[in-house]
């Protein structure tokens, strides 16, 4: 264990522990931008300065580890001074519309201006001049409003493994790109939307559900995904009890199974919930017409023109072939019931959707 | 008179500097021998008695830092730093040009020290006439059997002033974006694909087989006590000798552009010298009685760096300069943090406006204010050191701002 002291309070903590570790156990609230408990280290916004006594620069918290005797301090003066500069300078080149934003009440930037009393930036040069059209039906990128923490690029390597985005060209004329900048629809992009999982601001927001609500108006009601059966846990995002959206859980305990990540379906896929097209009652076709019916009677009817081909052709004339959106469980009964009552081993699954 | 002292550079021009054996006919290849009969252990001591501190910019002692490297680690790396990024700077250059074998000698001798067979040279975009002159040094040292079983590798960056820093250096061989990583953990470490790396510059590794074949109290005995030896000087600009010195590291900035320099182009007066290359501070005819050891320059607030001078005259327009440093650090900003990617782009916005006759004295004041931020709070070097000649010249040249300013109150302009 070794000891130092964070705003005055002595705090102990194991070798090897990040000073933005220390800081909370020591009860400092440490802003950032760039750290993500769930990706490698950038070490890049500077946004978790903090001042050592003894030191001439400034320490990044998220990547500096805590040594022994440290005097931290963690809202001085030059540590305010620089979050408020690094702030005006991400204001300076940003599309600054929180009143229409898809990410107002849940963006880092927002409630950091808010913290440190950042209404406005100094520098008033040159604005955005980032965002590119990209005519995909899930993702909206709107680079206009990227911060360059990086942590979509990150995530779309260390998470989903697509390598799809990263950066592209130098200095402040960085961005966030696919190969040779085009189209996420072109690139090996699987629109899992981890991207706008992990993105701090509202650079990145799904299409979807553009328009039906602010985080801060829906409710969370967290579930499984019915997709398949890996089970992942989501969020349903709830407005006027509609469902507006779906969004990530990221608490481990919560989302065992994903931790936050979802795939295409499970984050973009929830809008034929209330879609008219949706069936409400078992169809029976008679003359080439559907016509609705209740369960029993469809499942007498399916029950007897099972047996009725069993009995003229043989039991492996019938194949049973199930869904990788029902659970392992249903799944295990429907084989079981293939076998046994039917007969046959004609097994088999869709494999995925 | 203020004289030269040549040691890496002794026999420039006298000796083919491909040749290992006419190395080897001035005395080379001695220091690697006994490096080799040395104790790891003693060999580092030796190095670190000899209080030879990297040539690179940031000054560090060279066997402390080959001290921090695991003993036992199975693949360790031995990394030269030939990037000369450094506008102003051709020192490594000439080292490469009329002395190469000293460098791959003293790489091998760090090897011995670190108990690494494999080094690499990173060399700049620019120049391919280098590289090809190091292959050939290579392969003649290898053919008298000089080098043993070390075994040097020459690579080659592709002009990002930003790959001269160690960790993006490091990035760039293995094939990434030439960007900077933070630190710690240090290449010492976790350097070249993760093994324990030591990244030196040229200087720096030309240094040590004198220091060997010596000694360590010779080398400790040249120039400034806490930053011994000689440093190889490069004079650009507005003074008379626009060409390379090698001098001991106490001779005063006044004694080299006077002295061997010659003074100032066409009897013109002297307005300022930049020292250590685009990032410097420009310092004022008031501080020219200084050193050039790493220490004194510190002490006025500047920095020997690259060992890079640039004399500017008394037409020279400060804030015009200063203005062309800035877009030169927005071009080669990573774009890595915050502080330098957008820092780096403000500061030529706010420069060009002062400098196209715009700004107020609100713009000097955000450019003080930013300036500090970068020099605290950005990820690496670049960064930190890009504002220093803007905050130099406000300092020392604020009149030059003034009388640029848009006319506003009765204090600006004349
Ligand atoms: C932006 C930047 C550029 C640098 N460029 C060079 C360079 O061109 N050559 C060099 O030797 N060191 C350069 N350095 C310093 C290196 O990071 C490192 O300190 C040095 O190579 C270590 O060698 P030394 O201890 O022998 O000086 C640069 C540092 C920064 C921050
Ligand atoms: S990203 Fe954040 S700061 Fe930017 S407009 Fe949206 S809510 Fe506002
Ligand atoms: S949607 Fe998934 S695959 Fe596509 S860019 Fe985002 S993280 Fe990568
Ligand atoms: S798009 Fe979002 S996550 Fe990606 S770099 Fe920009 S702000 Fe960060
Ligand atoms: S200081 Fe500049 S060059 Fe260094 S990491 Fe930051 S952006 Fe890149
Ligand atoms: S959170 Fe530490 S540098 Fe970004």
């Amino acid at each position: 264990m070794i000891s130092l002291t964070i705003d005055g309070k002595e705090v102990q903590v194991p070798k090897g522990t990040m000073l933005l570790e220390a800081c909370r156990i020591a009860g400092s609230d440490i802003p950032t931008l760039c750290y993500d408990p769930d990706l490698k280290l950038a070490g890049s916004c500077r946004m978790c300065v903090v001042e050592a006594k003894g030191r001439r620069n400034l320490l990044a918290t998220c990547v500096t580890p805590a040594e022994n005797g440290m005097e931290i301090y963690t809202e001085s003066s030059d540590v305010i001074e620089a979050r408020k500069i690094i702030l005006e300078l991400l204001l300076s080149r940003h599309k600054l519309e929180c009143h229409t934003c898809e990410s107002d009440g849940d963006c880092k930037l927002q409630d950091y201006c808010y913290r440190y009393g950042v209404t406005d930036s100094r520098f008033d040069g040159e604005g955005p001049h980032f965002t590119k059209p990209d005519p995909n039906p899930f993702i909206m990128r709107d680079y206009d409003k990227c911060i360059m923490c990086t942590r979509c690029v990150r995530a779309c390597d260390e998470i989903t493994g697509a390598l799809a985005i990263n950066i592209k060209d130098r200095g402040h004329h960085a961005k966030i790109s696919t190969a040779f900048d085009g189209d996420l629809a072109d690139s090996t992009c699987v629109f899992c939307g981890q991207c706008i999982m992990v993105c701090p601001v509202g650079a990145l927001t799904s299409k979807v559900s553009a328009g039906k609500g602010k985080p801060y108006q829906t409710e969370k009601v967290i579930t499984t995904c019915t997709y398949c059966g890996t089970g992942c846990t989501l969020a349903l995002n709830v407005k006027d009890d509609k469902v507006v959206g779906v969004t990530s859980v990221r608490d481990r305990e919560k989302s065992p199974v994903n931790n936050g990540a979802l795939c295409v379906k499970g984050r973009f896929g929830w809008d034929f919930i209330n879609s008219d097209e949706r069936l409400t009652t078992p169809l029976i076709r008679e003359n080439g017409e559907l016509r609705p019916a209740s369960w029993d009677e469809a499942l007498d009817y399916t029950a007897s023109k099972l047996q009725a081909i069993k009995g003229q052709h043989g039991a492996d004339s019938i194949a049973m072939f199930t869904s990788a959106r029902v659970t392992n469980e249903e799944n295990y009964l429907a084989q079981k019931f293939t076998r046994a009552v039917l007969g046959t081993n004609n097994v088999d699954h869709c494999a995925r959707l | 008179m203020a004289q030269e002292y040549r040691v890496l550079l002794e026999y420039a021009d006298k000796i083919n500097p491909a040749s290992a054996a006419d190395y080897i006919n001035v005395g080379g290849y001695k220091g690697l021998e006994k490096a080799r009969g040395m104790e790891r252990k003693a060999l580092i001591e030796e190095v670190k008695k000899s209080g030879l501190r990297g040539r690179g910019g940031a000054g560090f002692n060279a066997g402390m830092k080959w001290s921090f490297v695991p003993q036992d680690a199975p693949v360790k790396y031995v990394v030269c730093n030939l990037d000369e990024g450094e506008p102003g700077t051709y020192k490594d250059r000439i080292i490469c040009q009329k002395n190469a074998q000293a460098l791959l000698e003293g790489m091998a001798i760090c090897g011995a020290a670190i108990g690494s067979s494999q080094g690499y040279i990173y060399c700049r975009g620019e120049y391919p006439f280098v590289v090809d002159l190091l292959r050939r040094a290579i392969e003649s040292a290898k053919a008298e059997g000089a080098l043993g079983d070390f075994d040097i590798e020459v690579r080659m960056g592709a002009g990002a002033y930003v790959c001269g820093e160690e960790t993006a250096l490091i990035e760039s061989i293995e094939g990434h974006r030439g960007e900077p990583r933070f630190k710690p953990p240090f290449p010492g470490v976790e350097g070249l694909w993760g093994v324990p790396t030591v990244v030196n510059n040229v200087e720096t590794f030309a240094c040590l087989p004198y220091i060997l074949t010596r000694g360590a109290e010779w080398f400790a005995g040249i120039g400034a006590p806490k930053y011994p030896g000689t440093k190889i000087v490069t004079l650009t600009g507005d003074v008379v000798n626009t060409t390379w010195f090698e001098v001991p590291t106490d001779m005063t900035l006044r004694e080299v552009i006077f002295e061997l320099g010659g003074g100032v182009k066409n009897g013109k007066k002297f307005k300022a010298v930049q020292v250590g290359g685009t990032s410097g501070a420009f310092i004022p005819e008031a501080n020219l009685d200084c050193p050039i050891d790493f220490d004194s320059m510190g002490n006025i607030g500047a920095a020997l760096g690259s060992g890079a001078v640039l004399v500017l005259d008394e037409t020279r327009d400060i804030v015009d300069v200063v203005t062309r440093i800035s877009k030169f650090f927005e071009h080669e900003s990573c774009g890595k943090c915050n502080p330098c990617r957008e820092g780096t782009f403000r500061c030529r916005e706010i420069m060009e406006r002062i400098n196209n006759g715009n700004g107020s004295e609100k713009d000097i004041e955000n450019l003080q204010v930013l300036s500090k931020v970068m020099q605290k709070a950005a990820l690496c070097g670049l960064g930190q050191a890009a504002p220093i000649p803007i905050d130099s010249t406000i300092k020392h040249f604020k009149h030059e701002y003034l009388r640029k300013l848009v006319v506003t109150s009765g204090k600006g302009g004349h």
